[in-house]
């Protein structure tokens, strides 16, 4: 697209949409995404790539992909993000929390192009919408595991970054780890990063050295799993992100996989037909954006059945991860009986709940 | 058979062909590169030089160079005073983000106070926040004969972890929701570092850049000091007998690079970056190495050097989405550059014979 046209598309859709009639339709749509890592990180952005193609397989010539990785988060985003907005992307993924105010900067400049947030609160501008995935859930079923398989009693979580999103899920996991073993501890290494090998095999070993013999990590790479693998079976993991399915002969008990597919094709879909709306949305087990990976024959088949009834009744809205009564770390009530967390407190969330030691990173 | 002779003095010709021959044999191993990976290498190698100067969104991307190579020329030029008399300053990175730290804390200080002296106290917070980073290895040096080499290596890493506490602790945003990162610098005008003039990419940093790569010449063709950096460099006895105090220089040095490095951090802090977060530094101090080297440690040089590494960068990443080219090729491409300037670089003081019968 020439910048002529691109700029007379611009006023084009300001008419439109001040017109109140902006319901058309596209025949041809090109989507990017711009990712925080390489594609062959069999984690995070291998499953957001994995996504893209879904695009393209369900559209075929009705769409066009083109992809960034290792893209920095901060001014290189926001320089990127205009790259693609220029070279004529109609709709623009952004899928790593960092480029949470770049995203909002270029949607500025860019009225016409849609641009998609994960993990981030932001939407300034009727352009930008944000989502993201329900990841406690698969958290539930993996503290259930943890609590019924460890020996030693003691647990460990290698969180990433201590952001609410981080946080809801070490809580997640710890209180049903608790439910399903009421003597059970748990351990929480800071990684400070979302992708890095080394670190991260260091914090399992050291979580491996304080006695842990159930990792379930935060980070996207196998790092934790390979580090699980060298003590032959006494400690195991999950797999996070992706499947992590090599490591089923051995440490990899279950896995979170997170499953962006559905979403970018009904998002892009509805660019398509015309139906696009600005939206926060925030799909889980229910919606098919959370899948709880095979649980493999290391875990005994009642506490598999166990763990997929919770499963089940998640996805059926029976049942909430986050269920009252739960009071805060310090003790002060949080969920009175019966009561569910609402949305917000969790998307915010920056607390432990009772029973967790040590504290958040300030 | 070929051999390597030295030359009895450096070859002046070799001295400024070498990076443009560097840049050519980049280009053709690029290319190979390219074809091998099934793309065609003329339109990559287009891609990555010609389009963001000339091509289509040049109007957008022009201004992206100089808003990137700001950053590396003012780190480079210090650096490059430094090498030339022998100081190695290996922690720009570092230096660069703890000058973003003390410039943004003064500025995050004083919110939301409106007044036209918080953008140049800020400044200069920026500059001493690189300079004490680097008066640390300078003193160790000076005292205990300390490897400057190694230890503000490693002060990056301890500079990258005091980044992290501040993007989650000290300096988050109250009104953040609990995530990680400051205020944003783009809605507090008084400390913002906005665009002079947008097309151009022009903000203060850019100025600084620029003005600071005349400074530096002048400091080295006309000032003593500069004639005592390039003879420590040259002729470290003479430079003694000279009466050149060599701890003094080092101090000097480290100052001058770690203050130049913490006024690039501060500006992007404020300007292109926004906000202080986890990630905030992506090695800009790191790649003003290759850049101080690419302009001959010739302040006017690394000005031209800068520009280009800007290029590769805007460019390689305009290769990368439109064309589909992995990251990694575009990183390789980049090292290739160094890598053909190291090689080039022995024809200034060496030269070639061809060895008739000797064996």
């Amino acid at each position: 697209m020439k910048r002529r046209n691109l700029l007379a598309t611009a006023a084009m859709g300001l008419l439109l949409a001040s017109g109140g009639a902006f319901a058309q339709g596209m025949d041809k749509v090109k989507a990017c995404f711009v990712y925080v890592g390489p594609i062959g990180d069999g984690g995070w952005t291998f499953q957001h790539h994995q996504g893209a193609l879904a695009v393209q397989e369900a559209y075929g010539d009705k769409v066009e992909i083109q992809y960034q990785e290792n893209v920095p988060e901060g001014a290189d985003a926001e320089r990127v993000l205009t790259q693609m907005a220029l070279g004529g992307c109609n709709i623009i993924f952004t899928t790593s929390f960092g480029y949470m105010d770049p995203t909002n900067a270029v949607a500025a400049k860019f009225p016409d192009v849609k641009f998609e947030h994960a993990t981030g609160f932001k939407r300034e501008h009727p352009n930008v919408s944000t989502y993201n995935a329900r990841f406690y859930e698969g958290r539930a079923i993996q503290g259930h595991i943890a609590g019924k398989m460890t020996k030693s009693n003691k647990i460990g979580y290698i969180g990433s970054f201590p952001i609410p999103e981080v946080v809801m899920g070490i809580n997640s996991y710890y209180l049903h780890a608790k439910k399903a073993n009421p003597n059970v501890e748990l351990s929480v290494v800071w990684a400070f990063t979302w992708f890095d090998p080394a670190k991260e095999a260091d914090a399992a070993k050291a979580l491996i050295d304080q006695g842990v013999d159930v990792i379930a990590s935060h980070t996207d790479s196998t790092a934790p799993l390979a580090e699980a693998a060298k003590t032959n079976g006494a400690v195991i993991g999950f797999g996070q992100a992706s499947d992590m399915a090599e490591y089923k002969d051995g440490p990899r008990v279950s896995s979170i996989i997170d499953n962006w597919a559905p979403y970018y094709v009904k998002r892009v879909g509805a660019l398509l037909d015309g139906t696009y709306a600005q939206q926060d949305a925030w799909e889980g087990i229910a919606g098919g954006e959370v899948e709880i990976g095979e649980i493999t024959a290391a875990v005994p088949a009642e506490v598999k059945a166990e763990a997929e009834a919770l499963r089940d009744a998640i996805a059926a809205g029976t049942y909430h991860p986050f269920t009252g009564p739960i009071n805060k770390q310090d003790g002060s009530p949080w969920l009175a009986e019966g009561a569910t967390a609402p949305d917000g407190d969790l998307l915010g969330m920056n607390f432990y709940v009772e029973g967790i030691v040590g504290d958040i990173p300030q | 058979m070929l051999m390597l002779e030295k030359r009895p003095t450096p070859s002046r010709f070799w001295l400024y062909a070498t990076p443009p021959v560097a840049v050519i044999l980049t280009m053709i191993a690029g290319g190979i590169l390219f074809a091998a990976m099934g793309k065609n290498p003329f339109e990559v190698i287009r891609t990555i030089f010609w389009d963001p100067v000339f091509g289509e969104f040049a109007f957008y991307l022009r201004g992206q160079l100089l808003v990137k190579a700001g950053p590396l020329i003012l780190i480079a030029i210090g650096l490059a005073l430094g090498f030339r008399a022998g100081i190695w300053n290996i922690g720009a990175e570092g230096q660069y983000i703890m000058g973003a730290i003390f410039g943004a804390s003064v500025g995050l200080a004083v919110f939301p106070t409106e007044s036209r002296w918080i953008f140049p106290v800020m400044v200069v917070a920026g500059a001493f926040g690189g300079w004490l980073w680097a008066m640390i290895p300078a003193i160790l040096k000076t005292r205990f004969n300390t490897n400057e080499i190694l230890v503000s290596l490693m002060l990056v890493y301890v500079a990258e972890t005091i980044l992290a506490k501040a993007s989650t602790g000290f300096l988050k945003n109250p009104e953040g929701m609990g995530f990680p990162g400051s205020r944003n610098f783009s809605s507090y005008p008084a400390a913002q570092n906005g665009f002079l003039y947008e097309p151009l990419g022009l903000h203060w940093g850019g100025v600084a850049a620029l003005v600071t790569g005349v400074l530096a010449y002048v400091l080295l063709t006309r000032h003593q000091a500069g004639f005592q950096i390039r003879l420590a460099g040259q002729a470290p006895r003479a430079a003694r007998f000279h009466g050149v105090s060599p701890a003094r220089l080092v101090v000097l040095c480290m100052g001058i690079s770690g203050a130049l490095a913490g006024l690039a951090g501060m500006f992007e802090v404020t300007g292109p970056a926004g906000q202080i977060s986890i990630d905030f530094n992506t090695g800009y101090g790191f790649t003003a190495i290759i850049v101080a080297f690419l302009g001959r440690l010739n302040p006017l040089g690394i000005v031209l050097a800068g520009f280009l590494m800007a290029l590769t960068y805007v460019g390689g990443e305009m290769a990368s989405t439109n064309l589909g080219l992995p990251d990694a090729a575009i990183q390789v491409f980049q090292g290739m550059l160094l890598f053909f300037l190291l090689a080039v670089d022995v024809l200034t003081n060496y030269r070639f014979r061809l060895a008739v019968g000797a064996r």
